[in-house]
């Protein structure tokens, strides 16, 4: 309490001392009224406000109220260059804001823990190996029956927990025709319980429900899905769910904070890994395993035997396995089977967003810091020039004995309101712009969703960076400040070129931060050109894609007909079809076997295309002709330019034959056509091959087609605005075919270059915050420059010194400061962009356009900012300055 | 004058006993009781009073509360807390001691 009264009387001084004064003078009158003299009862206090004073310093506690009075002082300051302060606190109001902002990024997708029990004890499995194709790869996913003989090798120190992918699927609710897509990841039934997870309702899974394939059919959906597809309607229980041709009852719902393990997207349903098809092929490698330490297991003594225990257990299943490396050779075998099992801590989760975004997300916190430490730089330059301003009273309130310590807290005062001021901006910055941000992660068809909570560690990081923006900002001039001494200062002038010294330095800093930021920015802006204006070879303009399923298969003359009805709706103007849209996700390749031979070593990727389909996609035929409807799939082929330069280099590819694979089916090359690309715009392109999308079985019998899209040219404009009747359409017809997702080739393109895109907005806004910040810095320096040197340029002048000579005095050092700090700040840049090679797009740091672009930026902000200080120097009137003296 | 000096270091004790016999005194009161007691041997002046009134309030000792006098002007009240009735305790022992000493000496010589 007593502590407590005595801040809150330090804080409230004023009041405190007419309290005092009311007793007094309540004392006074109670003795007046016994009867004493009122003189004499009013000298009896001898001197009021000595007593005041007295009592006063009892009731306080004195530091505080130095502290109180020292923000006053520091308020008052700031109030004074109101300018100069809003622009101080805005600019690093920003440079807060964007580092908090990019530090819940980071945190929410790499660094934050799951929402589980033991996530310190949690590592993922992945292994390294040389692939069969000679080529090294990294693989993180897992054939179910090698996990589960790896599960049991090592079931005394860890469990083996398994968790697919959360894959956008096709689910319906009903036996209606409407089809829905959600994420579904399929887990073992030991995830649930190993990770201390509770359901909200029902039941979650049990390893009982690792038994056979199809064995049990329940499905847990995760809170938010519940929440957000049924608002919570305990009802749900029970309730079936068709996925592909398998039907799932709902049995209970996840806890609230779990959203999967993998960060970025949210798992809408869960469902038994047994009831994956894939769970009993030894071939297929398809979802991730992750290790969970049993309790009381030391990480640094056992994850070394369990790991050589693994790779045991994996050899030996890779040896067995027969038909997994048919028409390889021996050597080639060995070096495949010869993986090294690495562990990565798995805490934290695991997901491609978080492998494709660790090193954009990385450059991204380094532009935010560098913006902060301009802008730090700058207000640093702010205040040591004020400070250098204020020797003279420095001076005397230390030679009227201010301790050194309180002139220090005097100067650490300001630089902490201006840093908390720009905090409470930032921190609204940063909560608007770190969902902002995240925002634009959003291919539409499946944005990237994170949680990004503002919690404790958020808070640490913003408290700590204010601490540290405070020392930066303060440390400096205070100790300047405390080192004045009083008597130079107080006869007219220590050395003036002190503080100017230390802004030189803040110039090549600044300038060097400035350089590192414009030429990575440059970097991803001209990536992304170069990326977006990519010839493409065919034409995106009007393009519905009707993503459409027919769940166990239609045959190719019910998809055709229905093709002709889409034809004859209005407003379109041509419609074909493909197994699946180009430039999306799917991509399938094949074996490339030439007159019977062996397969070459490079596959080719294929495509299923209706005839007209290329007319429609406006890819022009460079020889032979189209598919025609009688051609079916294996028969005819139509090659890119690359698949025949790779298999028939030299020759007519017309007319001639492949086979997928030895002893498969003879395909003839009908026609061949301009490379596209057709999956990655950043990959080169590659050996294509179009077949048609009737395919036939052995007998000649047509095979039933599950899924393909139409590719449908409308006559609007925008394609999407026919999305909706065609799709009834399609539904009216009650032919087992049913839309499961639109989109147009337009979107996909723009899918493509989203991390592009997105970091080259950001980094070029930060490039522009940059040179704004080093331009106004460079300003205010020179200017208070030429007003120091005030008096030395009028001497100058008047003893006749060119203007030239003036212009080279106040621009020179900065000059010189410029060309130090951007060469600093290019050899900075170097270094950092081989880190981020892999973000370029056809770019190089060492090209010369590269490294001139920044350059003559930086030195045109410069030549702007010095304008108005070479324009003062060569104003100053010599009369008036050595009358003034 | 000497009257004070003698006070100094008791003054505490004094505020003390006088407010653990008579609770909710204003500072002239403390004074009048003070002075009356003692036979108008014993002065408090103002000068020290309120400071000490304050300090033994800082301490937890005693406890202040504003009251409207009938003059319409606020006064401001003490009175003992439990701390305080301890605190009085210690100081009457320790001032037992000390006047025992001073005596013994006294009779010495």
């Amino acid at each position: 309490m007593s502590v407590w009264s005595r801040i809150s009387n330090a804080i409230r001084g004023e009041r405190l001392n007419r309290e005092i004064d009311e007793e007094l003078q309540s004392h006074i009158e109670e003795a007046v009224a016994a009867g004493r003299d009122p003189r004499e009862a009013n000298r009896a206090f001898g001197s009021v406000m000595r007593a005041r004073e007295t009592s006063h310093s009892i009731r306080t506690a004195k530091w505080l109220e130095s502290l109180v009075s020292d923000t006053r002082f520091g308020w008052r300051q700031l109030w004074r260059n109101k300018v100069a302060s809003a622009a101080a606190v805005l600019s690093l109001a920003l440079g807060i804001g964007s580092c908090v902002a990019a530090f819940r990024l980071i945190d929410a997708l790499l660094w934050r823990p799951l929402p589980i029990a033991n996530a310190s004890q949690l590592y993922v499995l992945s292994r390294k190996m040389i692939g069969l194709n000679g080529r090294p790869i990294e693989d993180g996913y897992w054939a179910t029956p090698n996990f589960k003989l790896m599960r049991d090798a090592v079931k005394d120190q860890a469990d083996l927990i398994a968790i697919s992918d959360a894959d956008r699927t096709d689910i319906t609710w009903s036996s209606d025709d409407s089809v829905e897509r959600a994420h579904v990841s399929y887990v073992s039934g030991n995830m649930f319980p190993l990770f201390g997870l509770e359901p909200a309702l029902g039941r979650t899974l049990y390893p009982a429900d690792d038994g056979a394939f199809g064995a049990a059919p329940y499905a847990v959906l995760s809170w938010d899905y519940w929440n957000h597809r049924f608002g919570r309607d305990s009802q749900v229980l029970g309730k079936p769910v068709h996925i592909g041709d398998q039907v799932f009852q709902i049995i209970g719902v996840g806890p609230r904070t779990f959203t999967g393990t993998e960060k970025g997207t949210v798992t809408d349903i869960f469902l038994p890994l047994s009831m994956n098809r894939m769970a009993t092929e030894d071939r297929a490698d398809w979802h991730r395993t992750f290790v969970l330490l049993k309790p009381g297991v030391d990480a640094a003594t056992a994850l070394e035997p369990i790991r050589l225990h693994l790779s045991a257990v994996n050899h030996a299943f890779g040896s067995a396995c027969s038909t997994c490396y048919r028409g390889e050779t021996q050597a080639s075998i060995a070096r495949y089977l010869n993986q090294t099992l690495i562990f990565n801590h798995g805490g934290a989760g695991i997901s491609d967003l978080q492998k494709e975004y660790r090193r954009l997300l990385g450059v991204l916190g380094l532009l935010v810091g560098l913006v902060l430490l301009i802008a730090c730089v700058n207000v640093a330059n702010m205040m040591t020039a004020q400070a250098a301003a204020r020797a003279q009273e420095m001076a005397l309130r230390i030679s009227i004995g201010a301790g050194r310590r309180r002139l220090v807290q005097l100067i650490l005062v300001q630089s902490a309101l201006l840093a908390l001021l720009a905090s409470g901006l930032g921190s609204g910055f940063a909560a608007w712009s770190a969902p902002f941000v995240l925002g634009l992660v959003n291919p539409p068809d499946n944005p990237a969703r994170l949680d990004l909570p503002a919690d404790w560690r958020v808070l640490l990081f913003g408290l700590g960076l204010t601490v540290l923006v405070v020392l930066l900002l303060g440390l400096l001039p205070a100790l300047r400040a405390s080192a004045v001494r009083p008597v130079a200062a107080l006869k007219g002038g220590e050395n003036p070129h002190s503080p100017r010294r230390l802004m030189r330095a803040a110039i090549a800093i600044q300038v060097a931060f400035c350089v590192l930021v414009l030429f990575l920015s440059l970097l991803f802006v001209t990536s992304f050109e170069r990326l977006q204006n990519r010839p493409l070879g065919f034409s995106t303009d009007r393009l519905l894609l009707l993503e459409t399923v027919a769940g166990k298969g239609q045959l190719p003359i019910v998809w055709s007909q229905t093709a002709e009805a889409l034809r004859a709706a209005p407003g379109v103007e041509s419609v074909a079809m493909s197994g699946w849209p180009i430039l999306g996700r799917i991509r399938i390749n094949s074996d490339i076997s030439i007159n019977g031979a062996p397969p070459s070593p490079t596959a080719a990727f294929f495509l299923n295309v209706s005839p007209g389909w290329l007319s429609t996609m406006k890819i022009p035929l460079l020889s032979g002709r189209d598919f025609r409807q009688e051609d079916t799939s294996p028969g005819s082929a139509i090659v890119n330019e690359t698949f025949a330069k790779t298999y028939f280099p030299g020759q007519d590819p017309i007319g001639r034959t492949f086979q997928r694979g030895t002893n498969q089916p003879i395909n003839k090359i009908v026609g061949v056509t301009p490379d596209v690309p057709d999956h990655d715009l950043r990959e080169q392109n590659g050996p294509v091959f179009y077949v048609p999308i009737n395919t036939v079985d052995d007998k000649s019998a047509p095979d039933p087609v599950e899924f393909a899209t139409f590719v449908v040219h409308t006559e609007a404009r925008n394609p999407l605005a026919l999305a909706d009747s065609l799709r009834q359409l399609i539904a009216q017809r009650h032919n087992g075919l049913r839309v499961s997702n639109v989109t147009t080739e337009l979107d996909l393109v723009r899918d493509q270059t989203v991390r592009e895109r997105m970091i080259a907005t950001l980094a070029g806004f930060f490039a522009v915050v940059a040179l704004l910040l080093a331009g106004v810095g460079l300003y205010a320096v020179l200017n208070y420059s030429v007003l120091q040197r005030r008096r030395e340029i009028g001497i100058r002048m008047a003893i006749g010194s060119s203007r030239v000579g003036i212009v080279r005095i106040v621009t020179g050092d900065a000059f010189l400061m410029i060309a130090l700090g951007g060469c600093a700040g290019l050899a900075l840049g170097f270094s950092a962009a081989r880190y981020v090679t892999s973000l370029f797009y056809q770019v190089k740091a060492t090209d010369a356009d590269m490294i001139a672009l920044p350059t003559c930026a930086i030195l045109l902000a410069a030549l702007v900012a010095t304008l108005p200080a070479v324009l003062r120097a060569l104003r100053t009137d010599p009369t008036e300055i050595l009358r003034a003296e | 004058m000497a009257k004070t000096d003698a006070l100094q270091g008791s003054l505490d004790l004094l505020v003390l006993k006088i407010l653990s016999r008579r609770p909710r005194l204003h500072g002239y009161a403390i004074m009048a009781a003070i002075a009356s007691t003692s036979g108008e041997v014993l002065r408090a002046e103002e000068g020290s009073l309120y400071p000490a009134l304050y300090r033994m309030e800082e301490a937890g000792w005693i406890r202040a509360e504003w009251v409207k006098k009938d003059t319409g002007r606020r006064a401001r009240i003490y009175e003992l807390t439990a701390e305080g009735k301890k605190q009085l305790g210690t100081e009457e022992s320790r001032w037992e001691s000390v006047s025992l000493a001073i005596n013994r000496v006294l009779r010495e010589a």
